[in-house]
């Protein structure tokens, strides 16, 4: 279920298999958002001569998480990242190249290696694509069945709890229907839409993985949400400003006089506060995303040194010569022109944090990507096995191709040693789903109540954003939890504006938007019991990371109707956890 | 009090492909930085027509909002475009928005582009690698190909060059320049380049590039700047030459 990089790579891997692989997807897969992933993908090739290692990949990803992750898995990716790429290499992605024709690399945050290799600004689109045409050559020989324009509404379980298939709504026809799988792989993404604005795409919901956790499967550190630094602000979604920028040399800064109204371009450097760079030396605007963003939110909101006392700061990339900027950061800084109108090259950008990225997701076991429901395996964003409390960027596209490729192979093993697989299950398991949902769809469409869909998303959104992203104290998090209780409940209450049985949006959204209420409060009550700061989760009241009493996973289940936090170790078997420090050299 | 600046969208409506199409028009709350899309969220927030008449919100494809998935290709004022980067500052008023024309309709502004799809499988358009084990790096890229190879790979199969081709309408099966142009691609990379007679084999059947008339409005269409009409050239060489060495050597 999912037809972005994690998904497509899993589907690779089962077809290779020579098992039948059915592939989902809400929109066409080459329309799925790992397209919008922009800088690159880590793998520590050493190919600058710096004496980078995966070992050192290793370290900084665990570090950069804030020690949150356990650490098998995540030294086996950082191992096959490698590979990883040798692979995507082979596949013909463009990659950037050195004049000798080999791969080139560039530097990104949380890490001092030139280690991700990037085809021009449009990494993911690319990545994307050579998985999507892998998966389509298999398709042409008949060892993928495609099912776009599908969603997914819930898990098929028999009286055992065991998965048997799943039960999907067609988006044309709004027919439900159920289908019988062995193994389900959910590469789901993230749950942007929750904070309403963000730099996800539209069906970023979270959907797949709320219906999953209302069934059963266990949701895990939710509380760990990603803030990008930099992005554009827009009514409709926050466009991403990839950290590429910044590793090709672009700078951070506001005028240190707050009331300089001089055009940026003529301001002197001495009269510019470059404050990543005075406050984080060695790392300078290539500290790790939440150190950035919570650096942006002090210069704007403590400091009050927003752009034209605006929640803006000046992203500059105007002094790199033009040739560079082309050559690397195009996709990108078309994206700036292309919807501010102006050309990013002569004048600074102005930015500010968007949320990006869903650390946490649902709970996966330590080997091979299995949720705690068997028959049912998740990869990718929608699960929260590789960043802890912080991802470090590229390195969610090595995730997703790294997880998705452990799935695959996962779920055919788990599918070949059932003694009795989804076809032996009696059919009325089937029908008794299938009737479930479609009373459901009846219930919603035949609704007559006064509350409007959009009206409530906003309201979730701007709770969300305001109180459970970069900065959240327990008063305004028990605040934000009683307004979702109050937009649930209201929720009951909506009034469809559409009540048509062909390609209706509105039902789809209605759906969607109960289960985004629900994952809302996981994320809201998970922040709300962490009483320390780690990674991207930050309280002023607890400023400090507290190994002592949260050093462990949260995992959130959801028994008889209500949400219950429970905890667990983390594995730190390999690299002992020590301060976190990107001030000085770690 | 001044009056509130209002922006105005007729929008062309299909209930489904069987019943029929009818316009309707719309007064929307100016803001800055509006574009197409956030027009048809209001819509769907308050679906209600510029003369009060009750109505659905609109069907239309979107998901990244910024021009890189290929979702939200429509008519915008008659042009194919995306309707996230069409900027409502940019347009003139009434905005007119139709579902692209050249593909089958499901509803509203959403439409069926399956056959890009079908297409891209038709021409093999993949490296076919011989399997995801490692067997090392791939081969060297020299970097002025992959400067010629990156732009082409940024296809994002919207359909708008299909869209302003006057081949493409329902009396023929021209796969488009989108499609010509991802041969291109494969052909010159150095594994793509091993299969290269397949994918041009592909291109001389019927709906293939014989089909091109040359009136060049894709290269003009395409939002994301990709030399079509170099790609075409390209191709039909590669093929001239291909059909000339088969006839040839008989």
């Amino acid at each position: 279920m999912g037809g972005g990089l994690a998904g497509l790579m899993a589907t690779i891997k089962v077809a290779e298999s020579g098992v039948a692989v059915d592939l989902f997807s809400i929109v066409p897969v080459k329309r799925s958002h790992s397209v919008c992933a922009q800088g690159g993908i880590n793998a520590a090739k050493n190919q600058k001569g710096e004496g980078d290692t995966t070992a050192k990949h290793f370290d900084d990803t665990i570090y950069g998480g804030d020690f949150l992750a356990n650490q098998p898995l995540v030294k086996r990716m950082c191992e096959a990242a490698p590979g990883i790429i040798d692979l995507l290499d082979r596949m013909g992605v463009m990659f950037n190249r050195t004049p000798e024709g080999l791969l080139d690399y560039r530097r990104f945050g949380g890490t001092l290696y030139h280690r991700t290799a990037f085809a021009g600004a449009t990494t993911g689109q690319q990545l994307l694509y050579a998985l999507d045409e892998q998966v389509r050559r298999h398709e042409s020989e008949g060892k993928v069945k495609k099912y776009e324009g599908f969603t997914f509404l819930s898990a098929v379980l028999d009286e055992a709890g065991i998965s048997r298939g799943i039960c999907a709504m067609d988006l044309r026809s709004m027919e439900v229907k159920t289908f019988p799988a062995d193994a389900v792989i959910f590469c789901t993404g993230g749950i942007g839409a929750i904070f309403g604005r963000s730099t996800n795409s539209v069906v970023c919901t979270g959907s797949a993985q709320s219906a999953l956790f209302q069934q059963g499967v266990d949701y895990a550190n939710a509380e760990f949400i990603q803030v990008h630094p930099t992005a554009i602000p827009g009514e409709d979604k926050l466009r991403l400003m990839s950290e590429s920028a910044r590793g090709e040399g672009g700078r951070v800064w506001v005028p240190r006089n707050p009331a300089d109204k001089r055009p940026a371009k003529s301001i002197p450097e001495s009269e510019r506060f470059y404050f990543l760079e005075e406050w984080y030396p060695k790392y300078g605007n290539l500290v790790p995303r939440d150190i950035a963003t919570r650096a942006i939110h002090r210069i704007v909101f403590q400091e009050k040194l927003g752009l034209a006392g605006q929640q803006a700061v000046y992203l500059d990339v105007s002094h790199i010569p033009r040739e560079t900027l082309d050559r690397k950061l195009e996709g990108i800084l078309e994206i700036y022109e292309k919807f501010l109108g102006v050309d990013p090259r002569e004048e600074p950008m102005k930015v500010f944090p968007g949320m990006h990225y869903t650390m946490g997701g649902m709970w996966v076991n330590a080997q091979d990507q299995a949720t705690n429901v068997p028959g049912i395996l998740a990869a990718g964003e929608c699960e929260y096995q590789y960043h802890g409390a912080n991802r470090l960027g590229a390195n969610s596209l090595v995730s997703c191709i790294f997880g998705g490729g452990l799935a695959g192979p996962a779920a055919v093993k788990y599918a070949k040693n059932l003694d009795k697989g989804a076809d032996a299950t009696d059919a009325s398991v089937f029908a008794r789903e299938q009737k479930r949902q479609e009373s459901r769809n009846q219930d919603l469409i035949s609704h007559q109540g006064n509350e409007n869909l959009m009206v409530i998303w906003r309201e979730l959104g701007d709770t969300m954003t305001e109180h459970v992203t970069v900065t959240r104290i327990n008063k305004n998090l028990e605040a934000a939890d009683a307004k979702l209780l109050e937009l649930a409940d209201r929720f009951t209450r909506v009034n469809l504006s559409d009540r048509t049985k062909w390609s209706n949006q509105t039902l789809n959204f209605a759906r969607e938007l109960g289960n985004m209420l629900l994952l809302a409060r996981v994320v809201t009550l998970g922040a709300l019991a962490r009483n320390e700061s780690r990674g991207a989760h930050y309280k002023p009241e607890f400023p400090d990371r507290d190994d002592a009493n949260w050093l462990k996973t949260t995992r959130a289940k959801y028994v008889d109707g209500e949400i219950k936090l429970t905890y667990e170790p983390v594995d730190i078997s390999m690299i002992p956890p020590r301060p976190r420090r990107y001030d000085a050299a770690k | 009090m001044a009056e509130q600046k209002q922006v105005i969208v007729r929008i062309k409506r299909q209930a489904s492909p069987k019943e029929a199409a009818s316009w309707e028009e719309f007064a929307l709350p100016w803001r800055p930085s509006m574009n197409v899309i956030i027009c048809l969220r209001d819509i769907a927030e308050n679906p209600v027509t510029r003369d009060g008449k009750k109505t659905t919100p609109v069907s239309y494809d979107s998901n990244c909002l910024e021009e890189i998935c290929g979702s939200c290709a429509m008519l915008i004022n008659g042009k194919a475009r995306m309707a996230c980067s069409a900027l409502v500052d940019s347009l003139e008023q009434p905005i007119r928005i139709e579902p692209l024309s050249k593909f089958p309709l499901v509803r509203d502004l959403a439409v069926d582009r399956q056959f890009m799809f079908e297409s891209l499988k038709r021409v093999k358009a993949w490296i076919p690698i011989d399997g995801t084990y490692d067997l090392g790096e791939g081969p060297r890229v020299a970097p002025e190909v992959q400067e010629v190879g990156y732009p082409l790979s940024n296809c994002i199969s919207c359909g708008s060059c299909l869209e302003v081709c006057p081949q493409v309408n329902t009396d023929s099966k021209f796969v488009g320049a989108a499609i010509i142009s991802q041969v291109r691609l494969f052909n010159m990379h150095p594994t793509g380049a091993m299969h290269a007679k397949e994918r041009l084999n592909a291109l001389m059947q019927e709906g293939g590039i014989q089909d091109c008339a040359n009136a060049q409005n894709c290269v003009k269409a395409c939002p994301k700047g990709i030399p079509l009409t170099e790609s075409i050239a390209e191709v039909n060489r590669a093929a001239w030459k291909q059909a000339l060495l088969g006839w040839l050597l008989g």
